[in-house]
């Protein structure tokens, strides 16, 4: 090694790289685009939800009005729908989270045999178009008389909502040293205390953020209820479908305004309690 | 009274064997070390003895009651973790209190013994702060505590020292010790470093490839090392490869076209054997002198308190040997004398 001839300076293509002015400005670039690439379209959607007038070549409505907000929240169809969605995503996180953190916890950390085809299997109902899965399912709800029924719309969202919940925990129990189990288990606890004492705490953050997008995936999932819950449960965005078609355009904003208030709600409400780096270690590693 | 003994016990993992029949008996009081290279297998048998790994055969044995079967949580053990381990969304005081509450034990007992604990580790007034605001020896500290607050018969610590500074592992070292001494527990300490070993404990263990190779105290093993792989293993040797020549009393290892005198019990005439002789067991001769063997390019590495001599033999290869720190070169030719060295049957097991 030290005999040999200094090497060439090589010519790097990323100087800009190490400037620290050069990066901190392609950073607020990248920042500022990503920003208006997703501000713009929620920002028009907002307007659109308050425009009275608004026609071309217009910036913002010539017009401000209330009165798609008032016409949305006073049908009454509307109001059901909410009521619905916010019923079925409690149960679909809750039901979720009972089998997917066991599940986790297993693929985390027990022997079983399979484990990544296992993991993959879970992946399997996003690889094909979903609404091919959902007809047939539907099919298959038929004939079990689980159409058109509460369960039937919750068991649909499971689908979905396992594989990010069961991913995501198996990543937060592996990230948890097994020593510290084996710690709590030298000093007397059983294997469930352990769990319940050390394993479950320490993984609760990965677990309210897969809980969250459990609930939001459940609350904004519309294609599948949509087949398998007509004409009986009508959850919020399956009635945006059916109200776009027939409105115009500025009730579709309001609804989609509205379908948008838990989600970030609930984002808020992440940032405030979980750390980022816990978001980002609950999404990472798998 | 808390003896362990451990009766042929075997663990394997798909194709190796991590630990090969070993059975070893520790007394009351006594601190016992494994040592050995990584992957010897000691970590598995100290975690056998905790009950987190059950052996494939044979019994582990505390107090004359067979505890193989017996999960963690029921044996009289307890572990001080490699990387402590300590509960990182408890305090101190609830980390070192957690088994006391898991045993119902009174409020006010707990935060005594809690108190008393850490007094004893020499860390009081922690108790309301978090593991991540200690440095890596207070949480060292704390993890003893958590052991040792629930007044196992056996303390089981996995290299714990290993993950701090060289000065702070010296001190940490004798701090065990005296806590060990004081609370007068049964101590099984595992570890790689020969010097924590040799300085710590009663007696130690050398481990390799999953067998048990020697059990002794500091003396034992460094003196009359059982196997080639202890002589290796322990301190340094030069390490030499031959065949043993039995000639009436006297035994010689012939070494290429070289004769070099050994200790060789129970060995047979033309057995191949591993010849190990100490730095400090050569002697320097300015001369020829029968047995001396005369050294090429010679030279010193100096460690402040003694210097070693190293050079070159056409049969030996290299050989060193330890010298006074007064010691110089000169023009003249140097020659060694092997004053003892020992022959052992076959080869050295290669480390690791």
């Amino acid at each position: 090694m030290a005999a040999q001839a200094p090497a060439m300076p090589a010519i790097r293509l990323s100087w800009w790289i190490d400037d620290p002015r050069m990066r901190r400005m392609l950073l607020r670039l990248f920042g500022g685009a990503l920003a208006v690439f997703i501000g713009i379209p929620l920002l028009t959607l907002v307007l659109w939800s308050f425009a009275g007038e608004w026609f071309w070549p217009n910036l913002i409505p010539t017009q401000w009005s209330l009165r798609w907000w008032q016409e949305v929240l006073e049908n009454p169809r509307v109001i059901d729908a909410m009521v619905l969605s916010f019923t079925i995503a409690p149960v679909v996180t809750l039901l979720t989270a009972v089998v997917a953190i066991p599940a986790g916890y297993a693929f985390a950390r027990l022997d079983v045999p399979y484990r990544r085809t296992l993991l993959l299997l879970f992946l399997i109902p996003n690889a094909f178009p979903r609404i091919g899965l959902y007809v047939s399912l539907a099919v298959l709800y038929y004939q079990i008389g689980l159409i058109d029924t509460y369960w039937g719309v919750v068991f649909l969202h499971m689908i979905g909502t396992l594989v990010y919940m069961t991913w995501i925990t198996t990543a937060t129990f592996r990230s948890i040293d097994p020593h510290l189990e084996e710690a709590a288990r030298d000093a007397g606890a059983s294997p469930l205390r352990a769990f319940f004492s050390v394993v479950l705490p320490l993984a609760l953050p990965g677990i309210i953020v897969a809980s969250l997008f459990s609930f939001l995936a459940s609350i904004d999932e519309a294609q599948g209820t949509l087949i398998v819950g007509t004409p009986h449960y009508i959850t919020m965005p399956v009635l945006l479908y059916t109200l776009i078609s027939s409105f115009q355009r500025p009730v579709a904003a309001v609804f989609s305004v509205l379908l948008a208030l838990p989600s970030l709600l609930l984002l808020v409400v992440a940032q405030r309690y979980l750390h980022s780096e816990y978001v980002a270690a609950g999404l990472g590693r798998v | 009274m808390a003896e362990v003994e451990l009766r042929h016990v075997t663990k394997s993992y798909k194709d190796t064997t991590a630990v090969d029949d070993v059975s070893l008996a520790i007394k009351d009081r006594e601190f016992v070390a494994l040592l050995g290279p990584s992957g010897c297998g000691k970590t598995t048998t100290l975690r056998m003895l905790a009950g987190f790994i059950r052996p494939d055969a044979g019994q582990i044995v505390i107090d004359g009651k067979d505890v193989t079967d017996l999960p963690p949580e029921h044996r009289p053990t307890a572990m001080v973790f490699q990387s402590y381990a300590l509960w990182p969304h408890m305090t101190v005081a609830d980390n070192i209190a957690f088994g006391l509450r898991l045993r119902r034990l009174p409020q006010a007992e707990v935060a005594d013994r809690t108190a008393r604990m850490l007094d004893v580790v020499g860390l009081p007034g922690v108790t309301k702060r978090y593991p991540s605001q200690l440095s890596g020896g207070q949480q060292q500290r704390v993890a003893l505590a958590r052991a040792l607050v629930l007044g196992p018969k056996i303390l089981l610590l996995d290299e714990p020292l290993s993950n701090l500074d060289a000065k702070l592992r010296v001190r940490m070292r004798d701090e065990i010790r005296r806590i060990q001494q004081e609370l007068q527990i049964t101590t099984v300490y595992v570890t790689h470093d020969q010097e924590e070993a040799l300085t710590m404990a009663d007696r130690i263990a050398v481990m390799n490839g999953g067998v048990l190779q020697q059990v002794g105290d500091a003396l034992d093993i460094y003196d009359r090392p059982a196997t080639a792989f202890v002589a290796d293993f322990i301190g340094s040797s030069n390490l030499l490869t031959g065949i043993l020549r039995l000639a009436g009393t006297r035994a010689l290892a012939q070494v290429g076209d070289a004769r070099v005198p050994v200790e060789a019990d129970g060995l047979a005439d033309g057995a191949a054997v591993t010849v190990s002789a100490r730095p400090e067991d050569m002697e320097v001769l300015r001369e020829a002198a029968p047995d001396a063997f005369r050294l090429d390019d010679t030279r010193l590495v100096n460690f402040g308190a003694y210097k070693r001599l190293l050079g070159r033999h056409p049969a030996f290869g290299q050989l060193e040997a330890r010298v006074p720190k007064a010691f110089r070169l000169g023009d003249e030719p140097v020659y060694l004398r092997f004053t003892r060295a020992r022959a052992f049957a076959g080869d050295p097991k290669p480390r690791g």
